[in-house]
Formats: structure tokens, sequence, C-alpha cells
């Protein structure tokens, strides 16, 4: 597999190849370098288990993507492993730490914060304080030294020094001062990665980031989730986004009645018929929005003898072919171009797109109007 | 009509020691509710364990008036961690409903025949002030025209406002309290940003219920007489009506929403009185004047919260998202 040179200043992170996987992917498969290691973990409310997962290992540096229908449980998996819920059984590690029966502000403090699906944001404090109020060890939180400012004061500065650089990145430093329910949804959903940041995590879980944000936001978003991967975090997301989910994730879980039913890159997790049945639909991929795409899709694929035109699997393959093209032409970028042309460009960067691209579709020949 | 005489007065009740109690008390429930969104509809009872924690400890055991002081901040404090522990894991109501059914209790404990050697019962404790009274630094005569024990109880009950007025400024702009007003927008998203959310609350609810105690103490020294009846549901929403008048997410507002709360029951009342004096409400008797100025402070309130919603010093922008 060759890895095409992206970015001058790419951290180790955005160009690590090795597999995540120990030996073939599939529900449940052991990683190379787990971070987080939950076994038997099970909830039930009254009679429906919502969360089932036998055994589920979360590669270390990588963006694992959590998708499946609704009411999978997915997010009861999330509150469980944040100890924002308890299991009815089960154990789970986060970095080697037992994490059973541990209250979930503890969770936290070890490095594992997770963002809400419904957006929290403090409405009534102002965009900084709520950036300050994440960042942790802070003396002047404690009662005996809240009334001295002398003890607190010199890391309040340090903070809103941190808090002022995260806002700068994440476009909210003109909001600095006005109050977070003054903020649109999706400068909520911003403010509230960026406040979870302020903790410094080493694990970042994401509960529907892109959900209710435009277009043009969602793009921002995502180089900023990439960018939590390059500065060595990990992160763990749920989305219904697939083009998100195919952009950014290295591994995808798919959680369906509460089981992990399949494990994967996205490329191959995207192909497994048992996903596209159960939750991905058929013919998920394909852009019918654009002009020509869909036509265009099928020529390509009627050109190919090994194509599965007419199943479900197309609009697939045609993505790939697509990306693949792109990542070799596109591989010298300067890292700091910004196309903020919308969606679909961004991953021309990652690279890994190539390499995971099947062979027998033929690059070039489906560039089509969506990625213009 | 005497104007004079009853604008005087009602600049009496401005600075009476009752209204210090009240100010330091509602000052409490800003701390419980207005900051950390705690609903504490029992501040009448924490009122009451402090000041029966102060009358019984000097009466029974015959303590100096700092022990008393003190008995009645840890009774107050043990009182809140009792009503903390079970509720504050819980839902915000889950408080609300424990702290106005434990200040009955009290109540009702307090008043009970059978416990009438150690509370009193219904006639409640009296002449526990005399220690107290020893700390009085004013030579007999007259100030402003009180007498020096007077002007004590005033100088003592405003000094401690003034003071914890100033403490809960402080604390509230350090990162304790910025915790504390996350608390109140968000619990769980405090939580998952590491933040201990259940000790911050329950030290809110002790230092809340703390300020109650000490207000128990304000409002009963200058009596000399600590009587269940005082202690009533309606001392507590009288107590809300001020928060809600002067303003919740403030220090000033509580303060000013008691000044403003007895300035009106005694503008009102001596008013009606007036009038009534001079036969110009022929269909109203001294009584029912008695009962008809709390339907004006009602009125009050309803057009406040109509007109500013906010209180007198609430921040308009912040209700503006609520």
């Amino acid at each position: 597999m060759s890895e095409p040179q992206l970015t001058a200043d790419a951290v180790d992170y955005m160009t690590d190849t090795r597999p995540i996987a120990e030996g073939p992917a599939g529900p449940g498969c052991a990683k190379r370098d787990p971070i987080v290691v939950a076994d038997d973990v099970s909830r039930r409310f009254g009679g429906i288990t919502a969360v089932d997962v036998e055994h589920l290992e979360i590669p270390r540096h990588k963006i694992t993507a959590l998708i499946g229908p609704n009411g999978a449980g997915k997010t009861t998996l999330f509150n469980l492993l944040t100890g924002f819920d308890t299991p009815n059984s089960g154990t789970w590690q986060f970095e080697g730490t037992n994490l059973e029966g541990m209250s979930s502000y503890k969770v936290a403090r070890l490095g594992m914060v997770r963002t809400f699906q419904l957006t929290k944001v403090m409405g009534k404090l102002t965009v900084l304080e709520n950036m300050r109020l994440g960042a942790s060890a802070q003396p002047g939180e404690k009662l005996r030294n809240a009334l001295f400012q002398g003890i607190w004061g010199k890391r309040e500065k340090d903070i809103t020094a941190q808090a002022d650089v995260l806002l700068a990145k994440f476009k909210l430093d003109t909001k600095r001062g006005d109050y977070a329910a003054s903020l649109s949804g999706g400068q909520r959903k911003l403010l509230e990665m960026a406040r979870a940041l302020m903790v410094n995590p080493k694990l970042v879980m994401l509960d529907e980031p892109m959900a209710g944000v435009n277009p043009a936001l969602t793009q921002s978003l995502l180089d900023h989730i990439k960018n939590l991967k390059a500065e060595g975090m990990t992160v763990l997301f749920v989305e219904h986004d697939m083009q998100m989910v195919r952009h950014i994730a290295d591994w995808v879980v798919v959680m369906a009645e509460g089981k992990v039913v399949a494990e994967g890159p996205p490329a191959e997790v995207m192909r497994d018929q048992a996903v596209i049945d159960a939750y991905l639909g058929a013919h998920h991929d394909v852009d019918l929005g654009a002009a020509g795409g869909v036509q265009e899709l099928e020529e390509v694929l009627a050109a190919d003898e090994e194509s599965v035109v007419g199943t479900e699997d197309a609009g697939i393959l045609s993505e790939e072919s697509v990306l693949s093209e792109d990542s070799e032409i596109l591989a010298v970028r300067p890292p700091d171009d910004e196309d903020d042309d919308g969606d679909g460009t961004r991953e021309r960067r990652t690279g890994r797109r190539a390499a995971d691209s099947p062979p027998d579709v033929v690059p070039g020949t489906s560039h089509d109007s969506r990625e213009d | 009509m005497d104007f004079g005489e009853i604008f005087n007065e009602a600049i009496g009740e401005m600075v009476s020691p009752t209204t210090a109690a009240y100010a330091l008390a509602a000052l409490g429930l800003a701390v419980h509710f207005g900051y950390s969104g705690l609903l504490n509809f029992g501040q009448a009872g924490f009122m009451a364990v402090g000041s029966y924690a102060f009358a019984m400890s000097t009466i029974l055991l015959g303590a100096p008036w700092w022990i008393g002081l003190l008995i009645a901040i840890v009774a107050a404090s043990a009182f809140a961690l009792l009503l903390g522990i079970p509720t504050l894991r819980l839902r915000a109501d889950y408080l609300a409903i424990v702290t106005i059914a434990a200040a009955e209790i009290i109540r009702y404990v307090v008043t009970t025949n059978s416990l009438t050697k150690v509370t009193g019962s219904a006639n409640g404790l009296a002449g526990f002030r005399q220690d107290f009274l020893r700390l009085n630094p004013f030579p007999p005569g007259n100030y402003l025209g009180y007498s020096s024990p007077d002007f004590f109880y005033r100088f003592f009950g405003w000094g401690l406002v003034i003071i914890f007025g100033l403490g809960v400024w402080l604390l509230m702009r350090s990162p304790w309290g910025r915790v504390l007003k996350g608390i109140r927008e968000d619990e769980l998203a405090v939580r998952s940003l590491g933040k201990n959310v259940y000790a911050y609350k329950m030290q809110s609810l002790v230092i809340g219920g703390g300020f109650g105690a000490l207000a128990g103490l304000v409002f009963t020294l200058p009596r000399d007489v600590v009587q269940p009846a005082n202690y009533g549901t309606e001392l507590t929403f009288f107590l809300w009506t001020c928060l809600l008048l002067g303003g919740m997410s403030t220090v000033l507002g509580p303060v000013i929403g008691a000044m403003l709360f007895w300035v009106v029951l005694s503008l009102t009342q001596n008013i009606l009185f007036g009038l009534i004096g001079v036969g110009a409400l022929p269909w109203l008797n001294p009584s029912q004047a008695g009962q008809l100025r709390y339907i004006l402070v009602g009125v009050a309130l309803m057009l406040l919260m109509i007109f500013r919603p906010q209180g007198v010093f609430g921040n308009k922008k912040e209700l503006a998202f609520s």
C-alpha cells in the first residue's frame, strides 16, 4: 500500500498506515492499540435491551465512527462508557483504567470527554465563560480558594489564553462576550466541541456533531475533527451523515439493536450487505442532487465488467473511484490551502482513500460535477 | 393623615433588623436558586433551625453567644446535608418538595406539646440575648433616633448583610461561582467537563442554608423570643418575593428586594390606615386593611413580573434567553 506524502507538517497520526485491527476486521475484533476496551456491556430498559456489546475496542489516535439505525443504542453506549448511565452488566477500561462504577465527572477528568446529541451550552454564561468552565485543574474551583483571587488569578489567565486560541480556531472569537444562548445551533455545536477541548481530552466523544449544521459549517467542523487527530487525540463520534463518516473516519463501528454488527474501514463496512440492508439502504450513496450524477455513475459502472451495476453497491464504487483519482492529483496541495467549496473536497488530503479504493474501478472516468 | 410620619415609618422599616434578616435569608435563596438553580422552598425552616439552635443552646445549656452562633450554623449545615444527600442527585423539583416539607416538619416538631420543656411549644422560647447584648459596643444614648441596643441590632444585622453580600459577590465571580452558574444552566454538561456537580450543589445548599440560620438570629435577637408561628411557609414565600422583586442572580437584588418589600408593606398599611382614619374608605376596617396590603404587594409583584420580569437589578439580557 503506498501512502502519498500529503503535507510537510503532517503529524504521524495523520499518515499512520499501520493496520488498525489485529487480524481481520469484524465485530468485536482486537485492535493494535485500543484506548477503550469494553466487554459484555449491556443495558436494559425494562424488557428492551438497548445495548448488548460483547466486545468492543476503540483504536487510539484514530477517528472512529459509530453508526447505526435509530434506536440502535449508540447514544446509550456513549452514556454507559462515560458514566452518564449505569449498565446492567459489563466492564470497560479507558487506557487500562477500569471505569466500572466510576461517576461521569471522574471519567471526564481521566480525559474521556463527550458532547451531547442535543447541544448543551450554558446559555446565560458568555461564550468565554463557557470555555473557561471547561478547563480542568482550576484551583479557583475549590470553595476554600474561591475568595482569594491571588490563588487562582494566574490559572485564570492561562485558561483564558487557551480559550482565546480555541475560540479563534473555531471562529467564535467575535462572539467571545456574547451569551451562549444568543448563538445559532451550529455555533453552539462549535462551542460545545471547543469547550470539550478545554479539558485537554485524550478521547473526544462527539454525539452527532453534524446534526442541524449547515453544509458550509459542516466543512469546517470536519476540519476541526480531523485536526483533533493531528493533535494526537482519539475521536469517537456518532453520526448519520454518511458523507462525513466516509470523509473522516478511519474506522467504522456499526450497531443495530444494541449489538455491534459490523466493524472495519469505512469503505469496506459500507459495502457490507448486512450494513446496507440494516442501515444505509439501497442507493444511499447516489448523489441524486448533482446534475447528471446518476447517469454518469451508471455509465462508469457499465463500462466495468466486474462492477455491480444495478445492485445496491453501485454508489459506493463510484464514490471510491472519484476519491482515488482525487487523492493522486491533489496529494501535493499545500496544507494551509483553504478550500471552502463545500462538501467533498477535504478528503483529498487524507490520501488513505487511495489505498482503500477498490482496484476494479477505473479512476478518472467519473470525476463528476459534484466535486466542483 | 401625616405623610411625613408615614414616610418616616417606611424608612424605619427599610433599615429594621427584620428587613436585614429578610435580606440575608433572600441572599441565601439567591445562592441557592439564582446562582445554582436549587429550588429551596424551606428557607423558613433554615431560619427556624438557626434561631431555635441558638435559643436552645443558650437557655438549656447556658452556652455563651458565640457557642450558640456556632451551634446554629452547624445545625443549619446538618439540616442542609440531611435534605441534600437524598435529593441533590435527583431533579431540581425533588429538593423543592423535600425542603417545603422539612420546613413544616421543623415547625410542627417545635410546636409539639410533649416537647414544651425543650422548645416551649407554641409560646416558644424567650430570654436568650443577654450574653449577646454584652457585645454591644455602643454606650447608652441616642443613635440616629435609636436607643443603643436597637442601634446595635441594626448594626449587627446590616453588618452581616454587607459582609455576606460582599462574600457572595466575591464567590460568584470566582471559578467556583462559574461552576455553580454552569450547574444552574446545565448540570449534565458541567458533569461532562469533569466537575463534581453533587459536591458543588451541596456546598451551595449549605452556604445558602447557613445564611438562613444567620438570618434567623438577626430576626429573633431583637425580639428576644423565638416562636414557631413566625416560621411558617408564608415566610419562605415572602423571601421568594424579595428575591424576585430585586433580581435573582444578583447580590444587591435580594437586599433591595427585601427593603422594597417592607417599604411597600409599610406604606400601604399606613396610607390605608390614614385613609380609614379620615373616613375616605368607609367600606374597609383596619384589620381588613392589614390583609389588603399583602394583596397590594402581590399586585406589585405581578406588575413587576409583567413589566420588569428580571427584577429591579436583574439583567434584562439574561432574561431574553430563558
